[in-house]
C-alpha cells in the first residue's frame, strides 16, 4: 500500500468543551477511539457534532477540555501543525487548482520531493477511482467526482485521523449512496482512523463501528449500530434513531422484567430501559407497530402511504393519539383498525427526558 | 365587429407575439428599456464631448491637423507631464494595494467589521482641499510631524514634505486608500474562508496560506483594483497644486491641460492633451487588464455549494 496512515494506538477527548459566548455548544465531551475506528458524530443540527470536528481540526480553540493522540496533547497545536485530513462538507477544493495540485497542496507543504508527491498522489487518486482527470480544474467535475478529489487530498498525507464534515449533504441520493460505500471502502483499504459527522442515522448507522449521538452539545450515547438501533439509552436518541411513537404513559412492573402500561384504553407490555414504574415515556417503531387481529389498540387510519413492499399509515386512537404504523395489507383512512407491538420492541423511559 | 377583421386581427396579435418572443429570446424585454435614460447620459456626456474633443484636437490654432500633437511631444515642459504624473499614480497606486491587503485580510475576520470600514472610509467624505489642509499644517516646516522629531533628536531641521513630490505622493494615498481599501476588502471576503481552513489542516503556514490560496484567487481583483484607481490617481490635480510644486516637479498632465484651456485660450491644445492624458490610461488599464488574462478567473469559492 503506497498510502501508510500516521501510527497511533487512541485518541481521547477529555472533557471537551467549548463555548460561543454564554452559549454551551459542547459540553464535557468524553471519547476513547482506537486507530482504524470508524467513528460517526450524529445529531440533529445544532447539537454540537460539527463544533466538535472543528475542535478535533484545531479550527475552533477548546474552551476547557483536552485531546490527546497517545501521549501527545494535541488541542493546543494549531491545525497546520495537527496534520489531520479533513473533508468539508462544501469539499472547499482550491478552485485555482488542477486536480493534480490540490491533492499534492498537502504533501508540497511537507516539503515533500516532486517525484513522491506524483507517485503518491498517483496512488490516492487511483483509490478513489478517479485516474484520468487530473489535469482538471475543480470547477470542471462533477460533484460525486470533487467529492472524490476531497478526500483524496485529505488521505494523502496519511493523516493519524480523517475528519469528515457531513460529507454527502451535498450529494443526490443515487450518489449518496454509492460514495457512503466508496467512504467505507477507502477507510478500510487505507486502514484510517475516521470521524465523520452527519445527521442522517441511516448514514452513521451503516458506515460506523461506532456511533456517538450528541443532543445539545453533550453526549447522550456512544454505541455500536446494532445496540443504538435496538436499545437506544434514553427517549430522546430513541426518537433521533426512528422510534416515531413516542407517548406518554405509566408503566407497572409485571414482575419478570417487564412492565405494562397504556396508551389510552389499551394496556401493552414493554421492556424497561431506564424506568420500569409511574410516569414514563414509551417509544416504539413505526415498522414493529402492525395491524393485527387481536392488536390491543383500536384505532382510525387518518393517512395511508403506498412505499411498494407495504403500506405507511397514520392512525388516531379515540382519546386522539397519533401512532405511525406499517401494514403490509392496503390500509384506507377511516378505517377502523386494531395495532399491536411485540413487548420487546416497545421500550420504556423515564419521563422528563424529552 | 365585422367577420372579415377577425383573422386579420388574429393575425396581427400573432405578429405582435412572435415579435415578443423573437425580443425575449435575445433577453430583450420592456426592462430593457430602462438603460435608456443611462444610455442618452453617456451619449450625451461622455461618446459627444469625447468625439468633439477628438475633432477640435485636430483643428489647431496654426499649423496643420497634428500641429498640437507634434508640439506636445516637442516640448519638453509639455511631454515630461507624461512621466511626472506616472510618477506619482503608479507608486501611489501600488502603495495603495499593498498597504490594503494586511488591512483587509485582518478586518475580514473581524465582527466590528463595519466600525472599522466607516473609520477607514472617512477620508473619501473629506475631500482633497480638507486633505490638503491638514498636510500642510501637519507635515509642514512648523508642523507637528517636524516638531515632534526635531525634539527626539532624530532630525536637525525640518524635513520638507510639503510644497514637493512628496506632499502630493502622500495626499495620493490618503485620498485614494478608502477606495481601494473597500475594493480589495469585498474581494477579499469573496473568498470563501473554508479554502484557507482546509489549507490550513493540509499544513500550510499562514504565509503559505496567502501566497497559495488567497494571492491567485485575488490577483484578477487587483487587476481591476489597480485599474480604477489608477485612473482616479492620473487625474491628480487638486493635490498637485495645493501640497506640490505645480510649476517644477509636481507639474502633472491635468496641470498642462488647465494650462493651455484657460491661460492660454487654447482650447484646441488642452483638448489634444486630453486625449494623450486618455491614451495613456487607456494604455497601462489594457497592459493590467491584459495580463489578468493571464490568472484563473472563476469563482473564488467551490464550484457546487
Amino acid at each position: 500500500m503506497a498510502l501508510a496512515p500516521h501510527d497511533f494506538r487512541r485518541l481521547r477527548l477529555d472533557g471537551v468543551s467549548r463555548d460561543f459566548g454564554s452559549f454551551n455548544a459542547l459540553k464535557d465531551v468524553t471519547l476513547d477511539v482506537a486507530r482504524g475506528e470508524f467513528i460517526a458524530l450524529l445529531g440533529p443540527s445544532g447539537c454540537g457534532k460539527s463544533t466538535a470536528l472543528n475542535c478535533l481540526a484545531g479550527l475552533l480553540t477548546l474552551s476547557s477540555g483536552a485531546i490527546w493522540l497517545d501521549e501527545t496533547r494535541v488541542d493546543r497545536l494549531k491545525p497546520e501543525d495537527r496534520g489531520f485530513g479533513m473533508v468539508f462538507q462544501n469539499y472547499a477544493l482550491f478552485p485555482h487548482m488542477t486536480v493534480r495540485r490540490n491533492v499534492g497542496f498537502g504533501l508540497a507543504m511537507q516539503g515533500r520531493r516532486r517525484a513522491e508527491i506524483a507517485k503518491k498522489v498517483d496512488a490516492a487518486l487511483a483509490l478513489v477511482r478517479l485516474q484520468g482527470q487530473v489535469e482538471k480544474l475543480p470547477g470542471q467535475l462533477s460533484g460525486g467526482q470533487q467529492q472524490r478529489v476531497a478526500i483524496a487530498r485529505a488521505i494523502v498525507i496519511e493523516p493519524p485521523l480523517v475528519l469528515m464534515d457531513e460529507p454527502l449533504s451535498n450529494l443526490d441520493a443515487k450518489l449518496r449512496l454509492e460514495m457512503r460505500a466508496e467512504i467505507r471502502r477507502i477507510h478500510d483499504l487505507v486502514g484510517s482512523t475516521t470521524i465523520y459527522v452527519t445527521h442522517d442515522q441511516d448514514e452513521a448507522l451503516s458506515l460506523a463501528d461506532r456511533v456517538v449521538v450528541l443532543r445539545e452539545g453533550r453526549v447522550r450515547q456512544i454505541g455500536t449500530p446494532e445496540e443504538l438501533y435496538a436499545r437506544p439509552l434514553h427517549a430522546d436518541v430513541a426518537e433521533f434513531m426512528g422510534y416515531r411513537n413516542v407517548v406518554a404513559s405509566r408503566a407497572t412492573p409485571t414482575g419478570n422484567g417487564a412492565s405494562r402500561v397504556a396508551i389510552g384504553d389499551a394496556t401493552l407490555l414493554g421492556t424497561p430501559v431506564d424506568a420500569r414504574e409511574g410516569q414514563v415515556v414509551i417509544a416504539f417503531r413505526p415498522d414493529d407497530l402492525t395491524p393485527r387481529a387481536d392488536g390491543p389498540i383500536a384505532a382510525t387510519v387518518t393517512a395511508a402511504e403506498y412505499r411498494g413492499r407495504d403500506f405507511f399509515g397514520k392512525a388516531a386512537t379515540s382519546a386522539g393519539t397519533e401512532l405511525y404504523f406499517r401494514s403490509e395489507q392496503k390500509v384506507a383512512p377511516g378505517e377502523a383498525i386494531r395495532l399491536g407491538v411485540d413487548p420487546n420492541r416497545l421500550l420504556i423511559y423515564a419521563d422528563g427526558a424529552l | 365587429m365585422s367577420t372579415v377583421s377577425i383573422p386579420a386581427a388574429r393575425e396581427r396579435a400573432e405578429e405582435r407575439r412572435d415579435l415578443r418572443q423573437w425580443l425575449a429570446l435575445r433577453g430583450i424585454d420592456g426592462v430593457t428599456l430602462l438603460l435608456a435614460p443611462a444610455a442618452i447620459f453617456t451619449l450625451a456626456l461622455f461618446v459627444y464631448p469625447f468625439l468633439y474633443g477628438l475633432v477640435l484636437s485636430f483643428r489647431p490654432n496654426e499649423g496643420d491637423w497634428l500641429g498640437n500633437y507634434r508640439t506636445f511631444f516637442t516640448d519638453p515642459f509639455l511631454h515630461t507631464t507624461i512621466y511626472k504624473t506616472l510618477w506619482l499614480a503608479l507608486p501611489a497606486t501600488f502603495i495603495n494595494i499593498i498597504a490594503s491587503v494586511p488591512v483587509a485580510m485582518r478586518v475580514r475576520l473581524m465582527k466590528r467589521q463595519r466600525l472599522l470600514t466607516t473609520i477607514l472610509v472617512v477620508p473619501i467624505t473629506l475631500g482633497t482641499v480638507l486633505i490638503a489642509e491638514g498636510l500642510l499644517n501637519y507635515l509642514g516646516p512648523q508642523g507637528w510631524f517636524n516638531r515632534v522629531l526635531m525634539s527626539i533628536g532624530l532630525i536637525s531641521s525640518p524635513i520638507r514634505l510639503v510644497h514637493n513630490y512628496w506632499g502630493t505622493l502622500i495626499s495620493l494615498i490618503i485620498s485614494g486608500f478608502p477606495f481601494t481599501f473597500l475594493l480589495t476588502l469585498s474581494y477579499v471576503t469573496g473568498i470563501d474562508p473554508s479554502l484557507e481552513q482546509a489549507a490550513a489542516t493540509l499544513g500550510a503556514k499562514p504565509w503559505e496560506r496567502f501566497r497559495h490560496i488567497f494571492l491567485p484567487l485575488l490577483v484578477p481583483g487587483f487587476a481591476i483594483t489597480f485599474a480604477l484607481t489608477f485612473v482616479q490617481m492620473f487625474s491628480v490635480f487638486p493635490s498637485a497644486v495645493l501640497l506640490g510644486e505645480p510649476a517644477g516637479e509636481t507639474r502633472v498632465i491635468s496641470i498642462a491641460a488647465y494650462t493651455a484651456a484657460y491661460e492660454q485660450y487654447n482650447d484646441s491644445m488642452a483638448a489634444a492633451i486630453a486625449m494623450i492624458m486618455g491614451a495613456v490610461q487607456l494604455v497601462i488599464v489594457s497592459i493590467v487588464l491584459g495580463l489578468r488574462g493571464a490568472f484563473y478567473r472563476g469563482p473564488a469559492n467551490t464550484a457546487k455549494g
